[in-house]
């Protein structure tokens, strides 16, 4: 360690139970901008699902917004250390989604409109944990925020719910996407601080 | 050039404005820089948290000291401590004086055009000192030098007094435009910098001048925009962004 | 917010010189790089550096795509110039 800046104490860090350790609180929510945002509009917007067959499940804008929608409230937690705490999204769950696919692979890969991608494993992504998110705080999701619509995995660090989203591919072994591949961890636990392998 | 953190020694503080200081620091070993490059700081809380942001050298010293001129931002997480805590005698880890590529070389002999906004003066006034205190027989310390300053208001000018110094020399042209609020007296309201205004305060193309842009990332993009629209060469051109969306000029 | 003024949250290439002096004993921000993806050539010092990423990218000022990624996890840094099929050096 450095030398202690005696008085430095970073913005706003403070021990509460909600928070994971290293995170501090934001009431904005920062953008993280590692390119130009991606402009997509819902009539050139899809989401697919890919399988390891070749099978490929598609939805419209259309097709997704006429799915059952949830409402949740979450905690999320950026690897940068800022969380934020109960943000309200508006989505398609992944289980709604996976309804209909047939897969025996147990990782995904998530990509995104400008090329980015992101590893989750499946399980992660079932069982009422993960969604297709559309609206925040009650608005259509912003483009510098992952609009018009995001992965949202708020168990995981907010790198793994990757904005923009395009579409699954469903792997047979877990592969690193985009950040993973240079250094950040595999899976992104914040309770565990798996920020880096 | 050295690489890695090093400690400075904080060896002196002067307030520019309400919201910017001045720190002159002392790095053992350092023996000069380039106008117009940069260092690192890294500041860490007691439970090992650090955070790094870059600032400009403001100063153009032969040994081992510089300025480094801090603006505090609103919501700043390093900037508050600089300007508001760190006192004389303080040490902080920093790394650099880095980056040759936005910096003024003595060697050579081309007029240079300087043009800032805000608080992307500071690279610009270590050109400005470097110039000032450039070996006579250097090809560029004769070129001539102008620099164009767009602040919001008088109370937010930075280096005052010695710009003023700089503007009754033969050393430099200086003329400054006010975006918010005009000086008292000064008969001339308050008004963004625009095409028109640049060209006709620019050293014009046909000088073929090195260009200098530094400021907010909308400023540099607007003003680097309409250079090139007058004629000046993209390949005469260097910016430094100094990050935050702010605001067009 | 409805701007564009999001797609302004980029730095110049020169701003990545600290970063990279703990890789290159030269600064390599002076070096002139091939994109890899469409073939410009220009000094790093101007291409699009986002800092405010989980890492430090430079992407490409003609196409846009990735020339170099940064990731530093504090115990180590890594460089990834897949983006890039050559650096060149002026000497002297």
């Amino acid at each position: 360690m450095g030398i202690v800046s005696s008085g430095f104490f970073g913005r706003g860090r403070r021990d509460d139970p909600a928070l994971p350790p290293g995170q501090h609180l934001t009431d904005g929510f920062p953008v993280l901008s590692a390119g130009p945002t991606p402009r997509i509009t819902p009539e050139e917007w899809e989401f697919t699902i890919t399988t390891e067959t070749g099978q490929v499940h598609r939805w419209s804008w259309t097709e997704f917004l006429a799915l059952q929608q949830d409402d949740v409230s979450r905690d999320i937690h950026c690897v940068t250390s800022w969380s934020k705490l109960g943000t309200s999204w508006r989505g398609v769950s992944l289980d709604t989604l996976f309804e209909s696919v047939e897969s025996d692979c147990e990782f995904t890969m998530a990509h995104s409109y400008g090329g980015y991608t992101t590893n989750v494993p499946l399980d992660d992504l079932l069982d009422g944990k993960a969604w297709i998110a559309h609206e925040f705080d009650g608005e259509a999701l912003e483009p510098a925020h992952g609009g018009p619509a995001r992965l949202l995995v708020p168990h995981l660090y907010f790198w793994k719910s990757a904005k923009w989203v395009r579409g699954l591919e469903m792997l047979r072994q877990d592969e690193p996407g985009f950040w993973e591949s240079n250094g950040y961890h595999m899976y992104g636990d914040p309770w565990r601080e798996e920020r880096y392998w | 050039m050295r690489t890695g953190w090093r400690v400075a020694e904080v060896i002196g503080v002067t307030p520019e404005t309400r919201t910017a200081r001045t720190l002159r620091l002392r790095l053992p070993g350092l023996t000069g820089h380039r106008a117009g490059q940069h260092v690192d700081v890294r500041l860490t809380a007691p439970d090992g948290y650090t955070a790094v942001r870059s600032y400009s050298v403001a100063s153009a010293l032969p040994g081992d000291e510089f300025d480094l001129t801090v603006e505090e931002l609103a919501d700043g997480e390093v900037s508050p401590y600089l300007v508001h805590q760190v006192a004389v005698g303080d040490q902080l880890e920093v790394r650099g004086p880095v980056g040759g590529w936005f910096v003024w070389d003595p060697a050579d002999p081309s007029p240079v055009q300087l043009i800032a906004g805000g608080s992307g003066v500071v690279p610009l006034m270590a050109m400005l000192r470097a110039h000032a205190a450039a070996d006579p027989a250097s090809p560029g310390a004769a070129a001539p030098f102008r620099l164009l300053y767009s602040v919001r208001a008088p109370d937010a000018v930075y280096y005052g007094g010695e710009l003023d110094d700089l503007a009754r020399s033969p050393l430099a042209d200086v003329s400054v435009v006010y975006t918010r609020q005009a000086p008292a007296g000064s008969g001339r309201p308050p008004r963004r910098l625009d095409a028109a205004t640049l060209v006709e305060s620019v050293l014009p193309a046909a000088d073929n001048p090195a260009v200098f842009v530094c400021g907010a990332t909308a400023f540099v993009e607007s003003v680097a925009d309409w250079l090139v629209q007058a004629g000046h060469s993209p390949d005469r051109i260097k910016t430094e962004r100094y990050g935050g969306t702010g605001t067009r000029p | 917010m409805t701007d564009n003024l999001d797609d302004l949250d980029y730095l110049d290439g020169n701003a990545a010189a600290g970063p990279l002096s703990e890789f290159f004993a030269i600064d390599v921000v002076s070096a002139r790089g091939r994109c890899a993806s469409c073939g410009r050539i220009d000094a790093l010092a101007t291409a699009r550096l986002y800092p405010n990423s989980h890492g430090l990218l430079l992407r490409c000022p003609g196409c846009a795509e990735i020339l170099m990624r940064l990731v530093d996890t504090g115990d180590s840094v890594c460089l990834d110039l897949h983006g890039l099929s050559f650096i060149e050096l002026r000497r002297g």
